[in-house]
């Protein structure tokens, strides 16, 4: 038993530490710090061709594939710097999700066809899973595709589509067959979003962003080499890329980097006279949360080690997203806990209000409560974390 | 980063617990906790035979050399059976605390004995004002024309009275201010009073009165004992919080066990999802308590004293909270039968009561990992 990296893996962490520094812009840099979504496509974009260029564009991709053969520990200190450098993430639809569907269960001609654009950041992807009656039951979805020739034509709608206004393609599951058990007739396509009958419609949400859209397929003619593996067969391919991908489900890199931010916030913020992280009630729980969050780090190190020879994690996934998930909306709380009344003003809010002389630029405070607000989506998204504790309920504990 | 065990790591485990099953099961340990000693000499006998006593003992002294890891593993074995015997307070504090202060001949006398199980020693350190201030000690030890006399109170040493040897700390009167001394004290020395208790968790500890306690010179274990106490409670914490962990993984198994088997409304209860969620808490708790304690074991080490201090105190803290939440949800779950004296839970309970009793509370530890935020 050693808690310490290898010295291997701590010459990976100079390496990429010192990448970050070289290649990453400064401005995206200080975009991702003040949480300034204005030119989101281009700086996912652009980073994504820098790493690209760089030979890391699909962490954990084979590296036949492009990718760059790391080990998942090395995966991990990736993620974790990236974080910690205020780098933009890159968009998990492309690289995390679909690509490895497609180097699993795709065609030769479909892999040639799409994984380049998904590695060089060229092409956009977007998820097409929830729909208004299927959410954490996902397999009673209803979106129907009906075959006619050499195409299948869709008609539905689908919800809590993630940034598919910028979206070149969406992956979607559709229901090809009802006449069995649910999860039996669903389909797995890939559908050009420029194709004729499609609509996307922004929802805005309670922080004021346009980060979901909401779908319509009014008679979508996809053409059938666009379908994933055989045909009713799609629920294997999208619990394989549920389970895919998730040496990094905890968020332990970006809670660290915002807890790291917190605790710089809160030396500077003036209590009495005092710092307010050395006021004992705020400081004991900046201390809580930093404990567990260290524990965390450790329990994922442990489900990543004791998963090398898989592919895929199995459920003690659920207690990494949970706990994860539990540790940045506390975060999140700490910062607006922090920042007090100055959280009040939101440049959410003035910007729907289309106030004349409102502050343009967002305030670390506007941008606290608007971080608090946004990241409540991480226990409800992914499988709610009320799904995990089934999951960890019936998958680890036997019930 | 590494987190299995080599194969002789994995061995002390499976040795110590099978062990423990057959020497100290459940309805052993329910005799043996009401008898005056507590424990079974025997079955420490049999501790002794397969070498788990010298664990602690270097390899320089004759013994198995082993480090913070193997305790641990030996400590979660223990925790597992809610051992009585005095193995944290002899085989782990007392024997490194001689092997750190010692000289070779106080080494030479004591360590083999210690290994072999014919003798138990115990360290009296805590006070009444050590609960905040570990190295905060009162007990005096004043020169005299005969060696050292010794005054003080030491509160609630565990199994002292099973000791043949007992090392107390003491503050060095007219000495350099702070500087500490340990000295080893055999039973039954006139001016050593014990004051008997039984702990929640049925083992036994004492107060114990030094009253103008004279021993010679040579009862002195090595110079200003204040480094070597520190790393001795360090690793001794690191193995409490181990025999936790053991205690949390087996509270929570009997508890899935039994949500499993008890049939109400026509159906197991673990099939309600209420429980199922409580449970599936209770384990997120139980593996953050696992990581913290490898996390104290790898800890122990640490060349760096603010670091160690700090990773030591966000272990207890997490691991207390944990001993918390996961032993009142298993007796909550439970029912009725949680409540008895009959089944392990209670007694699973109230070891991890003691836990979070012992060595610094919770809040302790919380308040200490917080002023280090601060620098």
């Amino acid at each position: 038993m050693d808690l310490n990296y290898s010295l291997q893996d701590q010459q990976f962490r100079d390496e990429v530490r010192r990448f970050l520094f070289d290649a990453l812009p400064a401005d995206t840099r200080q975009r991702m710090r003040d949480g300034d979504d204005s030119r989101i496509k281009d700086d996912i974009q652009r980073w994504q061709g820098i790493l690209h260029r760089h030979g890391w564009a699909a962490p954990a991709w084979p590296v036949e594939f492009g990718g760059t053969g790391w080990s998942k520990a090395q995966q991990f200190i990736f993620d974790t710097e990236c974080a910690l450098a205020d780098a933009p993430p890159q968009l998990a639809f492309g690289i995390k999700m679909i690509g490895p569907v497609l180097i699993r269960y795709g065609t030769a001609a479909q892999q040639q066809r799409f994984l380049p654009g998904i590695l060089s950041g060229a092409d956009w992807w977007c998820q097409g899973y929830s729909e208004p009656g299927s959410g954490s039951d996902l397999a009673s979805l209803k979106m129907q595709a009906v075959r006619d020739g050499d195409h299948y034509v869709l008609n539905g709608q689908k919800i809590w589509n993630t940034l598919g206004q910028f979206a070149d393609w969406i992956f979607c599951l559709v229901r090809t067959d009802s006449s069995g058990k649910p999860q039996r007739g669903i389909s797995f396509l890939l559908i050009d979003m420029k194709s004729p009958g499609i609509t996307v419609r922004p929802t805005r949400l309670l922080d004021g962003t346009h980060e979901v859209n909401e779908i319509w397929f009014d008679d979508v003619r996809v053409p059938v080499d666009q379908l994933i593996g055989e045909e009713h067969n799609g629920w294997t391919y999208a619990k394989f890329l549920l389970g895919h991908e998730r040496t990094n489900i905890a968020g332990i890199g970006a809670s660290k980097r915002s807890l790291q931010r917190l605790k710089e916030e809160a030396a500077g913020i003036d209590k009495d006279g005092s710092p307010l992280l050395a006021d004992v009630l705020f400081g004991t729980r900046v201390a809580q949360v930093e404990i567990d969050l260290m524990a965390l780090e450790i329990t994922n190190m442990r489900v990543i080690f004791a998963d090398a020879e898989k592919r895929a994690p199995g459920p003690e996934a659920s207690i990494l997203k949970i706990r994860g998930t539990e540790i940045a909306q506390r975060l999140s709380e700490l910062r607006i806990e922090a920042f007090g009344a100055s959280a009040l003003c939101f440049e959410g809010e003035s910007r729907i209000a289309r106030l004349d002389g409102a502050a343009s630029r967002p305030s670390p405070a506007s941008n606290a409560s608007a971080d608090y607000l946004n990241l409540r989506k991480l226990s409800i998204f992914g499988g709610s974390n009320e799904i995990q504790r089934n999951i960890i309920a019936q998958m680890i504990l036997g019930l | 980063m590494d987190f299995s065990y080599t194969e002789e790591q994995q061995m002390l485990l499976d040795t110590t617990r099978r062990l423990i099953a057959e020497r100290c099961g459940f309805e052993t340990r329910q005799r043996n906790r009401q008898s005056p000693e507590g424990y079974s000499r025997e079955a420490w006998q049999s501790f002794a035979e397969i070498g788990l006593l010298a664990l602690n003992v270097p390899e320089a002294d004759g013994g198995m050399g082993g480090g913070p890891i193997e305790t641990m593993l030996v400590c979660n074995a223990i925790g597992e059976g809610l051992l009585l015997e005095p193995y944290l307070s002899s085989a782990v504090i007392a024997t490194q605390a001689i092997a750190r202060l010692g000289s070779p001949a106080q080494r030479a006398r004591w360590l083999p004995q210690l290994a072999d199980g014919s003798l138990i020693a115990v360290l009296a350190h805590d006070e009444a004002g050590t609960h905040h201030q570990p190295m905060n000690v009162l007990a005096s030890a004043t020169r005299s024309a005969d060696g050292w006399r010794l005054q003080g109170r030491k509160t609630l040493v565990h199994h002292a009275a099973a000791a043949g040897l007992i090392l107390v700390s003491a503050r060095i009167a007219g000495g350099a201010g702070d500087e500490l001394g340990v000295f080893a004290i055999a039973a039954g020395s006139t001016g050593l009073g014990l004051q008997h208790c039984a702990t929640v968790d049925s083992q036994r500890a004492a107060d114990i009165e030094l009253d103008a306690l004279i021993v010679p010179d040579s009862a002195r274990l090595g110079g200003d004992a204040r480094a070597s106490l520190q790393a001795t409670l360090d690793h001794a914490l690191a193995a409490l919080c181990a025999d936790a962990f053991g205690a949390l993984g087996r509270i929570l198994a009997a508890t899935i066990e039994y949500s499993r088997s008890r049939v109400q409304f026509g159906v197991p209860i673990g099939s309600f999802q209420a429980l199922q969620h409580r449970m599936a808490d209770m384990l997120m708790q139980v593996e953050q308590a696992r990581s913290m304690s490898y996390l104290a074991a790898s800890a122990c080490d640490d060349p760096d004293p603010a670091r160690r201090s700090a990773l030591l105190s966000a272990a207890k803290a997490l691991i207390g909270q944990a001993a918390r939440f996961v032993g009142q949800q298993a007796v909550q779950l439970h029912g009725g039968m949680g409540m008895t004296d009959e089944l392990p839970v209670s007694h699973y309970f109230k070891r991890l009561l003691a836990f979070e009793l012992r060595m610094g509370s919770t809040d302790l530890h919380l308040e200490r990992y917080r002023r280090g935020l601060i620098g």
